[in-house]
C-alpha cells in the first residue's frame, strides 16, 4: 500500500512538474489581458480563445497570464492596467476600441511596460514607444467569404431560382463605421469578382449585439428579395433568420453550422493567437513591438471556417484555396482600383481617396491611400479606414 | 367558532410574528450571521462552479482571501476601494431624502448619467477655449442643472397629477441612456460612438488623485445627516413620509416638499455625475454610471436611510464587488461568477432583514399558547 502511495505521489509530482514547466525562452514575460466583457460575448470569447491558444503554443505557465473581465471603457480601464502592472505584468493588452484613451494614461505612467491595444487608432500619432495598435486585415477574409457567396449566387442563377432579375445580397451591419464599411465592401467585391452583376443592400442595427434587431433586419432584407445574407454583428440573429427562411448565409466570427446546417456556407474570423504569440516573443527577446501590426491571411490572423458543403456551391473549397494563395502572394488585391468597372463611385473609377487615418477632433481626411492600382487598406495604421460608398451597394438606412 | 373545534385544529409547527422592537445588538448579530452564512453558501457554490477549486480544495482559503485582497492588498486597491465607496455613497445619499419621504425614486441612474452628460457637454464644446477653472465651474453648474431637471420632471407630475413616480423615474433612466447615445453620435462622426478621454476639464487633485472625491463625499455625508435629522426641511420630509394627511393638517405644503426634495436629490445626483465626469472618466458613455444608481437604492434601504450607516453598507457592497472581481481574476473564471457570488451574499443580507422584523415561534410542547415577547 505504501509503495502504491509513493508511486502515485511521485507520478503526480512528475506530471505536475511537466505541466508547470514553462518555456524558458518566454520565462520573463507576464501578460495581462483586459477584456470589455466575458465569455458570453462572441467578441471577447474570440480574444480569450486567442490567449489560450497562444499560451498553449508558447508553453506559458499559468501564472504568466492574468485576464481581467468586464472592464468598462472608463477610468476603470486605467485602474485595471495599473493593477496589472502592480501584479508584475510587463505586457498588457486591452481589447475594446473605447479602452484606448484610458490605456494610454497607464502607458504614459509606465514606460518600461509594453501596452498593446486591439482595434485602436492612436498608436502611430501618440508618440509613445511602449504603446501599440493591432488589427487584422479581415477584409481579406471577407473577400474570400464573398467569393463563396458569389459562387452560390451563380448556382442559384443557373438553376433559375433568383428572386429578382439580378442576384441580390443582403448585409446586416452594426454601425455605419469604417470597420463595417470596409467589411461589407470587401465582401461585396469578393462576390462581384465571380458574379459581376451582383448587387447588395445593407441594413444597420445600431448595435454590436442585438439578436432581435439583427434577426429583424435579416428578415426585412430577405423580404426585400435578397438571395443571400451576410452580417457584421455579434449575435445569432441573422443566421437564425436565414435558417428559418431557407436563405444561404455567410457568417462572421465563427461557424454557425451547428444551428444552421442547411444554410451556413462559410464564415471568416480574426484569430488573435498569432498576435499574442508575436508580442510575447518580442518582449521575451527584448525587441520592439510594431506600432501598428496588421495580421493577414499569411500570418494566420485571418481565417475561414470549414466550408459547409451541404449549402455551398460545388467547387467552393478549391476556388477559395486558389484565391487565398494569390492573396498571400499579393497577386490579388481586394480593393483593386485598376480593373475597369470593379470599384466605381458615382460611376467614376476610384483613382484617389483621402482617408481619415490620424485621429483628431475634427475627423480630418488626411492621407492619400490609393496608389499602384489599389486602395491601401490597413497599411497606414492597423485599423480599417475604407469608408467610401461604392456603386452596387445600397444603404437601406444608416446608424452611426 | 366553538371552543372544541378550535382545539381540534392543529397548531402549525411554527408561525411568524412581527417583532415590536429589537435591540440593536441583536439586529446586528442577525445581520452578521447572515453574511457568514452567505459566505459559506458562496464557498459551496464556488466548489461546484470553479474547476480549479474542485481540483485543489485547499485553495478555498484563497477564495475567501480574495474578498480582502480585492480591496486592501495594495495601496492602489485601497484608494480604488475608497473611491468606489465614495461614488456609491454619493448616489445613495442622493436617493435618500426622497426615500425618507416615501417617494420611490428609482431614477438615480438616469439622473446621475445626465449629470455626467451635462458636465461633459460643457467640456466638449468649451474645452481649451476658456480658462480651466471657468470650465470646471461651468461643468459643475451644467451637471447640477441637467440632473435637477431630470429629477424634477417626475416630481412635478407626481405633485400635480399624482402620477406613479416609480414607473416615471424608471422610464427616465432609459430616456437618459438614449439621450447620451444621441450625443455620442453627434459628437463622433466617424461612427464609433466612442468619445474617449477628453483633454480638458479635469478636476484638480492634491495628495492622491481620488482624495478630493473622497473628502467631498465625506463632507456631504455629514451635511445630509444634519439636514435630514436636525433641519426643519428634514423634519417636513419625515412628516410627509409618515403620512401625507398629517402633513397637510399641520400646514405643510406637500407639493412643495415633494418638488423641493426631488430637486435636492437631483442636485446630489448631479454632483455625483460631476465627480464621475470631471473627476474620473473625463468622458461619457451610456455605461458611465454602470448600474450604481440601482445599487444605491439597496445601499440606502439597508442603512435604513441613515447617511452615516450608509458608509458601512456602501463600503460592504464595494468590497463585495471588488472581491468577486478578484476571484474571477485569480481563478480565471467567467465574469458571471462574481455576479452570482455578490447575488448570494446580498440575498442573505436582505433576507436577514426579515428575521430582524419578524420572529419565528415554534409550536410548544404541552400545547400551551402563551404570548411570546
Amino acid at each position: 500500500m505504501k509503495k502504491l502511495v509513493a508511486l502515485v505521489l511521485s507520478l503526480v509530482l512528475c506530471l505536475s512538474l511537466f505541466a508547470f514547466s514553462a518555456n524558458a525562452e518566454v520565462e520573463g514575460v507576464k501578460l495581462g489581458v483586459i477584456l470589455l466583457h466575458d465569455e458570453n460575448s462572441t467578441y471577447d470569447l474570440n480574444f480569450i480563445n486567442g490567449v489560450n491558444d497562444a499560451v498553449a503554443a508558447l508553453g506559458l505557465s499559468e501564472d504568466q497570464v492574468i485576464m481581467v473581465r468586464n472592464i468598462p471603457e472608463s477610468q476603470e480601464c486605467t485602474e485595471a492596467a495599473l493593477d496589472l502592472v502592480d501584479e508584475g505584468c510587463n505586457l498588457i493588452f486591452a481589447n475594446s476600441f473605447g479602452h484606448e484613451t484610458y490605456l494610454l494614461e497607464a502607458a504614459k505612467q509606465n514606460p518600461e511596460v509594453q501596452f498593446c491595444h486591439a482595434t485602436g487608432t492612436m498608436a502611430h500619432t501618440a508618440g509613445l514607444a511602449n504603446f501599440h495598435n493591432a488589427f487584422a486585415a479581415i477584409y481579406e477574409g471577407r473577400y474570400l467569404a464573398g467569393i463563396a457567396a458569389g459562387m452560390k449566387l451563380n448556382e442559384i442563377k443557373e438553376a433559375g431560382n433568383l428572386k429578382g432579375e439580378k442576384p441580390l445580397m443582403g448585409y446586416v451591419g452594426a454601425f455605419t463605421y469604417a470597420e463595417v464599411i470596409s467589411g461589407y465592401t470587401s465582401f461585396y467585391l469578393g462576390a462581384k469578382s465571380v458574379c459581376p452583376d451582383v448587387q447588395m443592400k445593407v441594413m444597420f442595427t445600431g448595435s454590436w449585439y442585438d439578436e432581435i434587431e439583427e434577426k429583424n433586419a435579416a428578415q426585412a432584407l430577405i423580404d426585400a428579395g435578397c438571395d443571400l445574407i451576410s452580417q457584421h454583428a455579434d449575435s445569432m440573429g441573422a443566421p437564425t433568420a436565414c435558417e428559418n427562411a431557407g436563405i444561404p448565409n455567410v457568417s462572421y466570427n465563427g461557424s454557425t453550422v451547428a444551428s444552421c446546417p442547411n444554410t451556413f456556407i462559410v464564415a471568416s474570423r480574426i484569430d488573435w493567437s498569432p498576435y499574442f504569440q508575436y508580442i510575447v516573443n518580442q518582449v521575451a527577446a527584448n525587441e520592439a513591438i510594431a506600432t501598428d501590426w496588421t495580421g493577414t491571411i499569411a500570418t494566420g490572423s485571418v481565417v475561414l471556417t470549414d466550408v459547409n458543403e451541404a449549402a455551398a456551391a460545388a467547387g467552393t473549397v478549391e476556388a477559395l484555396a486558389d484565391v487565398k494563395a494569390k492573396l498571400e502572394k499579393g497577386e490579388v488585391k481586394v480593393f483593386d482600383t485598376a480593373t475597369e468597372g470593379f470599384i466605381t463611385v458615382g460611376g467614376a473609377a476610384m483613382t484617389s481617396y483621402m482617408a481619415d487615418v490620424d485621429t483628431d477632433a475634427a475627423f480630418e481626411k488626411d492621407t492619400e491611400v490609393v496608389a499602384d492600382g489599389f486602395f491601401h487598406e490597413s497599411e497606414f495604421r492597423s485599423a480599417p479606414y475604407f469608408d467610401a460608398q461604392i456603386d452596387g451597394i445600397e444603404l437601406v438606412n444608416t446608424a452611426f | 367558532m366553538s371552543e372544541k373545534k378550535n382545539n381540534a385544529v392543529q397548531e402549525p409547527l411554527f408561525h411568524l410574528s412581527k417583532r415590536a422592537q429589537i435591540q440593536p445588538w441583536k439586529a446586528w448579530a442577525i445581520r452578521l450571521a447572515a453574511i457568514v452564512l452567505g459566505l459559506l453558501v458562496c464557498g459551496l457554490v464556488a466548489f461546484i462552479l470553479i474547476e480549479k477549486l474542485n481540483q485543489k480544495p485547499e485553495k478555498i482559503t484563497d477564495f475567501y482571501y480574495s474578498f480582502i485582497k480585492g480591496s486592501f492588498s495594495t495601496k492602489r486597491k485601497l484608494w480604488k476601494f475608497l473611491k468606489n465607496l465614495a461614488i456609491l455613497q454619493c448616489i445613495s445619499l442622493a436617493v435618500t431624502p426622497a426615500f425618507r419621504m416615501r417617494f420611490w425614486n428609482i431614477g438615480a441612474e438616469g439622473q446621475t448619467l445626465m449629470g455626467v452628460l451635462g458636465c461633459i457637454t460643457v467640456a466638449f464644446y468649451l474645452g481649451g477655449q476658456v480658462p480651466n477653472w471657468v470650465l470646471l465651474v461651468l461643468m459643475f453648474i451644467a451637471a447640477l442643472l441637467y440632473s435637477a431637471v431630470w429629477a424634477v420632471i417626475p416630481a412635478i407630475f407626481k405633485a400635480k397629477w399624482n402620477t406613479n413616480e416609480t414607473l416615471f423615474t424608471l422610464m427616465m433612466n432609459y430616456v437618459a441612456t438614449f439621450v447620451v447615445s444621441y450625443f455620442l453620435v453627434v459628437w463622433v462622426p466617424s461612427g464609433s460612438s466612442t468619445l474617449g478621454k477628453l483633454k480638458y476639464g479635469k478636476l484638480p487633485s492634491f495628495g492622491h488623485e481620488y482624495l478630493v472625491i473622497i473628502l467631498v463625499v465625506a463632507l456631504l455625508t455629514v451635511l445630509l445627516y444634519i439636514y435630514l435629522k436636525h433641519s426643519k426641511q428634514g423634519y417636513e420630509i419625515s412628516v410627509v413620509g409618515e403620512s401625507v394627511r398629517t402633513a397637510q393638517y399641520s400646514g405643510i405644503n406637500v407639493k412643495k416638499v415633494i418638488i423641493r426634495t426631488m430637486v435636492v436629490s437631483g442636485l446630489l445626483c448631479g454632483l455625483t455625475g460631476y465627480l464621475i465626469g470631471a473627476g474620473l472618466d473625463q468622458s461619457v458613455t451610456t455605461e458611465s454610471v454602470g448600474g450604481q444608481g440601482f445599487t444605491a437604492i439597496m445601499v440606502s434601504w439597508l442603512a435604513n436611510f441613515n447617511p452615516l450607516v450608509m458608509l458601512i453598507t456602501s463600503g460592504l457592497i464595494s468590497m463585495l464587488n471588488s472581491g468577486a472581481a478578484q476571484i474571477s481574476q485569480d481563478f480565471n473564471v467567467s465574469g458571471a461568477l462574481p455576479d452570482v457570488i455578490v447575488g448570494i451574499i446580498l440575498f442573505f443580507i436582505i433576507g436577514s432583514e426579515f428575521f430582524i422584523n419578524y420572529q419565528i415561534i415554534f409550536r410548544k410542547k404541552g400545547h400551551e399558547k402563551e404570548a411570546v415577547k
